[in-house]
């Protein structure tokens, strides 16, 4: 029980969530506004690499922060450009920004810092460091209270709380404004914002901009939270595990987060359980657990339990005149 | 009424263009790293072209880009979008090592080579089965699912390397090595009669069974009934239900095809030069096959091209490590990023203009063709 | 607000407006003046202009020439956000919904009444409760669209334009997916929005609608404005005539038919759309061999869908067809490539998007549908050469030009394209021949070749169903005419009908309802 349901496991699935739901957050804007977004996982990298160069660079890791989110935009606005003026592939735009961003993150970290990519290690003032709650020390011994504000809620780094907080923001944004409204019709009826007078482009572009906001976030946690820098390689697919959090959350704002705690929480399970043995299990096959987002999300593709109806008009460019 | 390009400058030119640029950019990298992009690009094509050994690498590379440029190319032509060549190659080579673990004692090579090129072909294409079959009966999107099935893909593989394949007490995750009657010969003699060695160059004869099958994928395309109605499908499916042609068994069988030749890439670095599986065999070969069938306009003999071309800077990137260590074998997944962005996201970008260029300088060809209709 | 001029002025006066897409001039020099508080019919065939001169009006294309007055003053309308602000409103034929959005989201998107939607919502609501009460518009406002009935879902796009405080309201088509109940009702709510002062224009192509409900009459006919009248004082005889044209009728010589065998029987075919909307109710005909059967109506009363349901493309309700005599397998096995074997052949209604395949070679369309048969394919390849040698016969059989097998059908023009599909679908000796609007968009030389050929097939003893909007080609070309509206066969008329009997049956006015009219 406790090595299912520990502290540490119950922890280290916050941590691990957080990139993910950002990132899935990112892609509930661009999906629901209808720009498919295969390009997180590349948007995500590019901004951690950023990060950790910024935040070594001017020593803070709010310069990082800006940095991450400022690359991720600009990608974001290369998709834009791409997949609404050039009226391009949004699938191949997304592949395209992936293998770019793995490519040249790589070739800049290399000739700035010299570490085959990497970016140096992070120190102090570098790092979003944990957030200690108020009262967290006298409340620890509580029962039940204590272990969920001291042991859980306390302790993480500051993305963290804003990532959670993203998700009622999303959803007030998403149903309670404006933007939020007409975001939803873009990704649904682009013809109906047209007729309405409001320009299907600008609206596309920005929530491309909202988009690329958020996976610069995921990108930042990734580099200066969760790790101490940047790795070649460090998002391993979280990009593609946002997507499928999303497709899984059928594109709304709460289920993203349960679709990116539990994706996060197999995450952090099959990091615990590496090399454990179990009665009657025996060895537990890690690397199953580590595919099961994967597997869940074809299931519920295929309709095996409910179906996954992405927004109407997503990959399709807007052509007024025929 | 003219809106389009003459054929040539359909497939040749508006693709070097878009080459160029993605070059040009991929020269602009080269310069904020520091280093001399003409430079750069003499090391690259004398490391790739410039010796036997250097040409028989470019040559092994090439052979994974055309198998898997093929498998994405094939799935194009149905309307397809198969992200997933990466996964299913991963799981042809199951297919592969089926054949070699289990007869390299019992049987002689030229025995083996062919069961594992159906054992590869067929995990390959059982692998693309599952999402095709859901694209075509449920709709479900084929890219996610592709994507998906790349990963659930490596898990698989990890796991079997891992649990089942590891010969006991070895620590590194790959199947033991297999004997010489489970390897594809090398290239050598080839390269003797040219007077020049292979050096240790892992060329081998599935780079004549990649050229074979893009000469069947063009046959299959452009000569056979199947290819008719796979290209009919893709192109105008209203019109493919007019003619009688059931697209769910089109979309399933292209799927199968594509997955098959996806698979068989695994052949060229697991029997032709590891003698085992490895993790990460591949090295992404499944996702220079979207950049490779791109370029090459999804007809085999550009894939061909735009596969050596590749093969060239994976090779050629390789040498230009050595001479200039501001420059990783990085820079050949951002220049396939770039071509990809240019040459598929953005291959709209210049064709206005261009068909504009033509229609100004072009009137008089145009001309006549009005008059004849 | 308004001075004593602009009352005088009529809601929308349009003078000289031209627009073309590439070759097709959609629009020529239309003038039209609509007067304030009144509902103005729009009438023409499909493809006459009706909805790109709205669409004009509404900003969503831009007119090549020409000036626009609203009220009395010249305005542009560079975008439909000027048209709102105009004050038009339009209800497209296609609804421009969100499908998963409320009814109240529907109506505020694009007014939304400030960043934050509290604010705006409070007010919406209050104003929606007065315009649902003043015209009798009701509909729950928190229901999905989804969830609607086609007719409630107009009303919303109704209301989405009062809301935006649209003064002019223009409806395309709005009656076609609506049941004549649905319709009245819709026409009671127009009579209501006039006396309260709004100006309507409705676009539609049926009769008996703008005699019900229109005070003045346009008729549009091949991109021009031909007439206005007072619907008062004109008829159905003379708009059906002013629509139809006094165009050249191409007779074709042709001898008496002497029909055969029954080689197509169908019996009580009802078909759906995807909507589950009855399309074709309950139709039951004969064709013979050696015998032309038109089929007369104005598009989208049920003849496309009773083409593709007879053709194999989509699986009727119910019904059975015979073909030959011997039964077709409707639910079960029957699909187009199996039909073609038994000689269904099929000239489609829409070359484009269903004959041909725009991208493909001259000769790979020559075999499209009959890509399995053995004169083209052996085992599983493609016998080039034969492909290559039928299609370069028929090329010559059929003058198409320019007489390139290797040139892309979309090169051809529209006459040599309908040839391709012809010469494809007539030289396989087929059984029965289904043609569908064998002369849309085809150049008038080409038009008498084509009819020549579907006699010839007649005579060589084809039985041959023809659909067609353009009645002189029903006309001329059939041996009987059977008239379909709204989904049923109304009427069936020898080959001497006069032109104004199927008008009227066109109309949906039947042999007892005109006696009432005539009376």
């Amino acid at each position: 029980m406790e090595l299912i349901f520990g502290l540490d496991v119950l922890n280290s699935t916050i941590r691990l969530s957080t990139p993910l739901l950002l990132a899935a957050l990112a892609g509930l804007y661009s999906e629901r506004a209808g720009i498919v977004d295969i390009g997180l996982e590349g948007k995500m990298l590019g901004a951690a690499f950023a990060a950790g160069a910024a935040a070594f660079t001017f020593n803070s890791a709010w310069a990082g922060l800006f940095a991450g989110v400022a690359v991720s935009i600009m990608l974001s606005m290369l998709h834009g450009f791409a997949s609404i003026t050039a009226r391009g592939n949004q699938i191949v735009s997304g592949v395209a920004i992936n293998f770019v961003v793995a490519g040249v993150a790589i070739l800049l970290g290399q000739k700035w810092f010299g570490l085959g990519g990497r970016t140096p290690q992070l120190h102090g003032v570098e790092r979003f460091r944990e957030i200690t709650m108020p009262g967290s020390e006298a409340l620890r011994d509580v029962p039940v209270i204590g272990w969920l504000y001291s042991g859980i809620l306390s302790g993480h780094a500051v993305l963290v709380y804003m990532a959670f907080l993203a998700v009622p923001v999303t959803w007030w944004i998403l149903y309670r404004t404006r933007f939020g409204l007409r975001l939803r019709a873009l990704g649904e009826n682009p013809a109906a914002v047209d007729t309405a007078g409001i320009s299907v482009t600008w609206g596309r572009y920005r929530a491309l901009v909202v988009c690329g906001l958020l996976c610069g976030m995921a990108g930042a946690y990734l580099a200066l939270g969760l790790s101490a820098g940047f790795v070649k390689d460090m998002t391993a697919g979280k990009g593609f595990i946002a997507l499928a959090a999303l497709i899984f959350a059928k594109w709304k704002p709460v289920n993203v987060m349960f679709a990116a705690l539990l994706f996060g929480y197999l995450e952090a399970l099959g990091i615990r359980m590496q090399g454990k043995v179990l009665p009657l299990i025996g060895e537990v096959p890690v690397t199953m657990i580590q595919a099961l987002p994967y597997v869940l999300t074809v299931v519920l593709l295929a309709g095996f339990i409910g179906k996954a109806i992405p927004p109407k008009a997503s990959g399709i460019p807007y052509v007024k005149e025929r | 009424m003219k809106n389009e390009l003459p054929k040539w400058a359909d497939y040749i030119l508006l693709p070097v263009i878009n080459l160029t640029v993605a070059f040009i950019v991929a020269g602009m990298v080269v310069l904020m790293v520091g280093e001399n992009p003409l430079e750069a690009a003499y090391i690259l094509v004398r490391g790739a072209f410039g010796y036997g050994g250097g040409i028989a690498y470019t040559m092994y590379y090439a052979t994974n880009f055309i198998f898997t440029g093929l498998s994405v190319a094939v799935a194009f032509h149905c309307g397809l979008f198969n992200i997933g060549s990466e996964g299913q190659a991963i799981i042809g080579a199951l297919g592969v090592a089926l054949a070699a673990l289990t007869l390299d004692h019992l049987m002689p090579w030229w025995v083996i080579f062919p069961l594992a090129i159906v054992g590869s072909a067929l995990f390959g294409a059982a692998w693309a089965l599952i999402p095709a079959w859901l694209q075509a009966k449920r709709g479900s999107h084929i890219v996610i699912t592709t994507i998906m099935f790349n990963f659930i893909a490596s898990s698989v593989m990890v796991y079997a390397l891992v649990e089942v394949l590891k010969p006991a007490g070895s620590m590194a995750p790959q199947t033991r090595t297999f004997e010489q009657a489970g390897q594809i010969p090398k290239l050598d003699w080839l390269f003797e009669v040219f007077g020049s060695g292979l050096q240790g160059a892992p060329l081998n004869l599935s780079f004549f069974l990649a050229l074979i099958m893009a000469f069947l994928v063009w046959v299959l395309i452009w000569r056979t009934r199947f290819g008719y109605e796979l290209r009919t499908t893709g192109t105008n499916p209203t019109a493919a239900v007019y003619a009688g042609i059931p697209p769910v068994r089109t979309i399933v069988i292209t799927m199968l095809i594509s997955g098959g030749l996806a698979g068989m890439m695994a052949l060229n670095p697991v029997m032709g030069d590891q003698a085992r599986i490895e993790l990460d065999f591949t090295a992404g070969a499944g996702f220079v096959g979207i950049a490779v069938a791109l370029m090459g306009r999804s007809h085999p003999l550009g894939i061909i091209f735009a596969a050596i071309l590749f093969g060239m800077l994976y090779q050629g990137g390789a040498e230009l490590s050595f001479d200039m260590p501001n420059i990783s074998r990085d820079m050949i997944i951002a220049i396939q990023g770039l071509v990809i962005l240019f040459a598929g996201a953005l291959e709209h970008m210049f064709r206005p203009s261009l068909i504009r260029l033509f229609s100004r300088f072009g009137r008089s060809s145009d001309a006549s063709l009005a008059e004849a209709a | 607000m308004a001075d004593q001029s602009s009352k005088m002025a009529p809601a929308i006066e349009l003078s000289g407006i031209s627009k073309s897409f590439g070759p097709v001039q959609a629009n020529k020099d239309i003038d039209l003046v609509v007067e304030k508080g009144t509902i103005h019919g729009i009438i023409g065939e499909n493809g006459a202009g009706k909805s790109t001169l709205m669409s004009i009006l509404y900003g969503f294309y831009h007119a090549d020439s020409g000036t626009i007055r609203i009220n009395g003053k010249e305005i542009k309308i560079p975008d439909s956000q000027a048209a709102i602000a105009a004050g038009i409103g339009m209800v497209h034929q296609h609804f421009m919904l969100v499908q998963n959005f409320s009814v109240l989201e529907n109506v505020i998107l694009g007014a939304e009444g400030g960043a934050i939607l509290n604010q705006g919502i409070a007010l919406a609501k209050a104003e929606l409760q007065r315009l649902e009460d003043d015209y009798a518009l009701d509909v729950d406002i928190d229901a999905l669209i989804e969830d609607l009935p086609v007719g409630l879902q107009q009303r919303v796009e109704i209301l989405k334009a009062l809301f935006r405080g649209a003064d002019i309201l223009i409806l395309d088509e709005p009656t076609g997916v609506l049941t004549p109940a649905e319709a009245d009702h819709l026409f009671r709510i127009f009579e209501q929005l006039r006396d309260q002062g709004k100006t309507i224009i409705l676009i539609t192509h049926k009769l008996r609608e703008i005699m019900a409900i229109t005070d003045d009459v346009s008729v549009m006919r091949r991109g021009e404005m031909v007439a206005t009248r007072k619907t008062a004082e004109t008829n159905v005889e003379e708009l059906a005539k002013l629509m139809v044209g006094r165009s050249v009728l191409l007779r074709v010589d042709k001898k008496q038919a002497t029909p055969g065998d029954e080689k197509l029987v169908v019996k009580n075919l009802t078909v759906k759309d995807d909507r589950g909307v009855v399309m074709v109710d309950d139709v039951s005909f004969t064709i013979r061999a050696g015998e032309i059967v038109g089929i007369a109506g104005v598009a989208g009363n049920g003849q496309s869908e009773l083409m593709e349901a007879i053709s194999g493309i989509t699986k009727p309700e119910s019904g059975t067809i015979l073909l030959d005599g011997k039964p077709i397998d409707v639910n079960g096995s029957a699909d187009p490539a199996i039909l073609r074997e038994r000689g269904m052949a099929h000239v489609p209604e829409d070359r484009h998007h269903v004959g041909l395949v725009l991208p493909f070679a001259e000769k790979e369309n020559s075999i499209l549908g009959y890509q399995g048969d053995s004169a083209y394919t052996s085992g599983l390849f493609l016998q080039m050469d034969a492909i290559e040698a039928d299609a370069k016969e028929k090329i010559d059989q059929y003058d198409i030009r320019p007489p390139d097998p290797g040139l892309k059908a979309g090169n051809f023009s529209g006459g040599n394209q309908q040839k391709i599909v012809l010469s494809r679908e007539m030289e396989r000796d087929p059984v029965v021949l289904l043609i569908g609007q064998p002369t849309r968009g085809v150049d008038v030389g080409a038009i008498e070749f084509i009819h020549r050929r579907i006699i010839e097939m007649r005579d060589s003893g084809k039985a041959v169903l023809l659909v067609s909007v353009e009645l002189d080609e029903i006309r001329s070309l059939a041996d009987r005419t059977l008239v379909m509206f709204a989904g049923k066969i109304v009427g069936e008329r020898g080959p001497d009908a006069s032109e104004g009997e199927l008008g009227l049956l066109m109309a949906g006015i039947n042999d007892s309802e005109k006696a009432g009219v005539e009376a």
